[in-house]
């Protein structure tokens, strides 16, 4: 296949994987409302309820007739929540199949590997949220981030295609480590890891004001005790991922390509400052009155840091005047100012890496 | 480590107890202080917070340009904010990686950590050689457990357990329990990964600070050719930033020039016209034996001399220039670097003639296309075979010396001077071989020829793989303490009237486990029922 046709592929599986990540949101969606809508039968006709999670109150006297027919509407609740869920996650997997090859041959067409650009980085960071959920939804039981998870991924991938979009470019040089294929696979991973890892976190935070909560979607979220276990798991992962991004290939990799391995460049700053935070959370579960709440928190802060990082920095950062929205070439970095060779390697920095 | 912070509880109890009856005749000591700032100092909760301001800390050094990053960024950014400069330049918000108060920060957090680190490995010690503690009283109660009945004899069954235990690697308690039960533990590595991981940080801060004290980073432009060059000596750097225990002496001696220079230019696609990758034919000497080498020098492929390590970041143009005054004297001829504007290699520079009152500015077109209006423009960086180059300069004249003293030999101050212009007054442009004629009797200017340079990178970081080798340890520690799980089990049979009661119970020591699917697993294996591993 041409480079255009791959790439024509990857624009369409792109497509593909959109539309299918809406339908399985919509389908979650209406999982949820069913949920919702079992609050109602739920303060008719408590006793009566018998899906294990709803508290039963005092039962109070109905007709042993409008009982049956209660009884009878709230299973088929409880059997549609089943399918809409199964059928939600059904066509994750499907969307997240199609992103996959979205990034694959968007590879191909390139002759490299994918993510030279925000648009490429978006997309394969999306695909590692989607399909890190689909692997762990069994694992970890993750169904109740359905929802989240879905809504992300497809808001941001929409972001990624209708703004960030550019078409196939070649690599250039400086691109042409394997360092920095390493550097990147393990930042975008880790980007995927401490996003799930943060929707947890979330979710912790929500579900704390309504600990109790016996109806809608924040019955089915699993207690504090195994959501922030959850994060937390997730987080160390991401951790580790994020430690050997930031700390050892990229370094190395700078090194290599501009002669120093740590620049304080914007980039870099932000990339230390999450992992400080991210240190300073697992600190924190380990510290008594800090764990729980104030744990989570962290971890949100953390997750803005690293988003600020990959989308602000480019924007808003005073000192990197070099958007990675708008690659400069490699070769000419040099301005007139270019008696400063770090700036060079700034140059350089925001073009190569995320 | 659930010693260490059972410690700390039992340390806050005592802070607690002290604060409800404070003893009034004892008077704070010297001495108390200490002990309690040093408490103070290393506990988990200063540790969070140290690392939360570390965090904020570093945040202004990414919004505020810096000095030693971005030189030129930062005076423009002064320049333009007059009234903040003083107030940000007291608080060294232009140096934020130098300041005092940051480095208060990390070295609070490091003292903290020592003394974290420190009594930690005299328990992890001691720990390490310890039995399994004996099974606690009633096993049910555990928040993990189970228990069944059966018909074998409690012997048969703990000799079981052993056995699966030692299997999973279990460290099992060797003095027998008077009823019996068997103390298993295991994930004794999670602690030492922890401490491993903290001690390598320390390892790192170190290697990184000898790297920014003693090293340097350096840049040089080295025209192409055989007859240009560059030796290592403080002179010929172009800038040069030291770490502040830098002294001149630490410099390698070394001398190199730049053979041949290779550049390729993307031919199709959204960047054509641009370069894709470009390499340099390297030829250097060092002191020690005199003896020439080549390397062939690539982006992602640095020259390591004797540590000194060379590095190709850039390259451009350089034209070729002969200026004459009015009596046809040569008064200047060489190359002149020219500065890329733009990734189609426009480029601008100056020449100023060290003697003579004429002095030029402008733009190098290494294609040029000229446009219908008369102006011209630039295609690709790809100068081929140098016939469309065009170099375009407009002409000072007066005390080009006196108003360019100490400036840039990029640009040219123009301050005091006065422009001549061509007919129509316009720019002079010249292709390769051209002469310009200047008006008012001034001389004239030749575009001989065109070379090209490069720029060099020229860096010595001590140390750098203490801190490679710091970073990689941390990781490893990482792993252990992250993904180790430390359990403990215990086990009972007792024989009673209904069979033999057997109570298994799994207790998870890094509060981050559950292990239930364990306890599970392991009553499933107590009882036969499966012969491999379940968890
Ligand atoms: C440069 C500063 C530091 C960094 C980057 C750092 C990082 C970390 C990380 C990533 C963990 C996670 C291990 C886990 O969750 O199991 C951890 C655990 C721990 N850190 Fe630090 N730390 C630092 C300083 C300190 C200091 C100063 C102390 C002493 C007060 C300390 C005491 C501990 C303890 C006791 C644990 C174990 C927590 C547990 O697993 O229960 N750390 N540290």
């Amino acid at each position: 296949m041409s480079t255009h046709a791959w790439e024509l592929l990857s624009n369409r599986a792109v497509a593909t994987a959109a539309v299918v990540y809406f339908l399985a949101l919509l389908s979650h969606l209406v999982e949820w409302s069913a949920l919702v809508g079992r609050r109602r039968t739920a303060v008719e006709a408590p006793a009566l309820v018998n899906a294990g999670d709803v508290a039963g109150g005092p039962a109070e006297p109905v007709s042993a007739d409008a009982s049956g027919n209660v009884a009878a509407a709230d299973e088929s609740r409880e059997e549609r929540v089943a399918m809409f869920g199964r059928l939600g996650y059904l066509l994750t997997c499907i969307a997240a199949a199609a992103h996959l090859t979205a990034v694959i041959s968007r590879g191909m067409a390139a002759h490299r590997v994918p993510w030279g650009n925000m648009y490429e980085f978006t997309v394969a960071g999306t695909c590692i949220v989607a399909v890190a959920y689909v692997l762990l939804y069994a694992r970890l039981k993750l169904a109740w981030m359905a929802p989240v998870v879905v809504a992300f991924v497809l808001v941001i991938l929409m972001v990624g295609v209708l703004v960030l979009y550019t078409p196939v470019e070649p690599l250039t040089e400086a691109l042409n480590s394997y360092w920095l294929v390493i550097h990147v696979i393990s930042a975008a991973l880790a980007t995927g890891a401490f996003t799930l890892g943060g929707i947890a976190s979330g979710i912790y935070l929500l579900k704390r004001r309504h600990p109790d909560a016996t109806s809608g979607w924040m019955s089915r979220v699993p207690s504090l005790v195994s959501l922030d276990r959850v994060a937390y798991r997730i987080h160390a992962f991401g951790f580790v991922l994020w430690t050997f991004a930031v700390l050892i290939t990229g370094p190395i990799w700078a090194h290599q390509a501009w002669g120093s391995y740590w620049n304080w460049d914007p980039k870099e700053v932000w990339a230390f400052i999450t992992w400080v935070v991210y240190a300073g959370y697992l600190h924190a579960r380990a510290t008594a009155g800090w764990r729980g709440r104030n744990a989570a928190i962290l971890a949100m802060v953390g997750l803005a840091t690293l988003w600020f990082n990959f989308i602000g920095i480019n924007y808003f950062s005073t000192t990197s005047q070099h958007s990675y929205a708008s690659l400069p070439a490699v070769s000419s970095v040099l301005t007139p100012e270019g008696q400063n060779p770090t700036l060079t390697g700034n140059a350089l920095g925001h073009n190569l890496r995320v | 480590m659930s010693d260490l912070k059972e410690s700390a509880a039992s340390r806050a109890a005592r802070a607690e107890r002290e604060r409800q009856h404070p003893s009034p005749i004892r008077e704070l000591t010297l001495r108390e202080l200490a002990r309690w700032s040093w408490r103070q100092l290393t506990s988990m909760r200063t540790a969070l917070l140290l690392l939360l301001l570390l965090a904020l800390a570093a945040v202004p050094g990414s919004l505020i340009p810096q000095e030693n990053i971005d030189s030129v960024k930062t005076t423009n950014w002064q320049a333009a904010h007059t009234t903040l400069t003083p107030v940000y330049r007291r608080l060294g918000l232009f140096d934020v990686y130098g300041t005092p108060w940051f480095a208060a920060i990390y070295i609070l957090l490091m003292i903290s950590l020592v003394g974290c680190i420190v009594p930690r490995l005299a328990v992890y010690w001691r720990g390490l050689r310890a039995q399994p503690p004996a099974a606690p009283r009633n096993l049910g109660r555990m928040p993990d457990s189970a228990s069944y009945t059966t018909s074998e004899s409690a012997e048969e069954v703990t000799a079981r357990a052993r056995q699966v235990l030692r299997r999973k690697r279990y460290r099992i308690r060797r003095e027998p329990a008077a009823d019996g039960a068997i103390s298993a533990e295991r994930g004794y590595l999670r602690e030492a990964g922890n401490l491993l991981f903290h001690v390598s940080v320390i390892v790192v801060l170190v290697g990184f600070a000898v790297g920014s004290l003693f090293g340097y980073k350096g840049g040089v432009n080295v025209l192409v050719g055989d007859q240009y060059g560059f030796s290592n000596e403080l002179t010929q750097y172009d800038d040069f930033a030291p770490g502040s225990l830098f002294r001149p002496s630490m410099l390698n001696s070394f001398d190199l020039h730049i053979h041949d220079f290779h550049v390729d230019w993307l031919q199709s696609g959204p960047r054509q016209g641009m370069a894709k990758g470009f390499k340099s034919d390297l030829q250097y000497q060092t002191s020690t034996d005199g003896a020439t080498k080549s390397y062939r020098l690539e982006v992602n492929h640095p020259l390591d001399i004797g540590g000194t390590e060379v590095f190709l970041i850039g390259h451009g143009y350089a034209p070729i220039i002969t200026v004459r005054d009015a009596k046809g004297n040569i008064t200047y001829s060489g190359p002149q670097i020219f500065l890329p504007e733009n990734q189609s290699f426009l480029s601008f520079g100056a020449v100023k003639p060290p003697t003579g009152n004429v002095a030029l500015e402008g733009l190098f077109y290494p294609s040029a296309l000229s446009l219908s209006d008369g102006s011209v423009t630039n295609i690709t960086g790809d100068i081929g075979d140098k016939s469309a180059a065009v170099l375009s300069f407009q002409v000072w004249t007066g005390d080009v010396a006196k108003a360019n003293e100490g400036q840039s030999v990029y640009t040219l101050n123009t301050a005091g001077l006065k422009q001549v212009t061509a007919a129509g007054g316009k720019a002079f442009n010249l292709h390769m071989g051209q002469t310009a004629k200047l008006p008012d009797g001034l001389g004239s200017v030749t575009f001989d020829d065109v070379t090209r340079w490069n720029k060099l990178q020229i860096s010595q970081t001590p140390f750098k793989h203490v801190a490679l080798g710091g970073v990689t340890l941390a990781l490893i520690g990482l792993l252990g303490s992250l993904f180790i799980r430390p359990r403990r089990v215990w086990v009972r049979a007792r024989e009673t009237d209904g069979g033999t009661l057997v109570e298994v119970a799994v207790l998870d020591r890094s509060g981050n486990d559950e292990v239930g699917v364990v306890v599970s697993g392991l009553v499933a294996q107590l009882q036969g029922r499966v012969e491999e591993e379940l968890s």
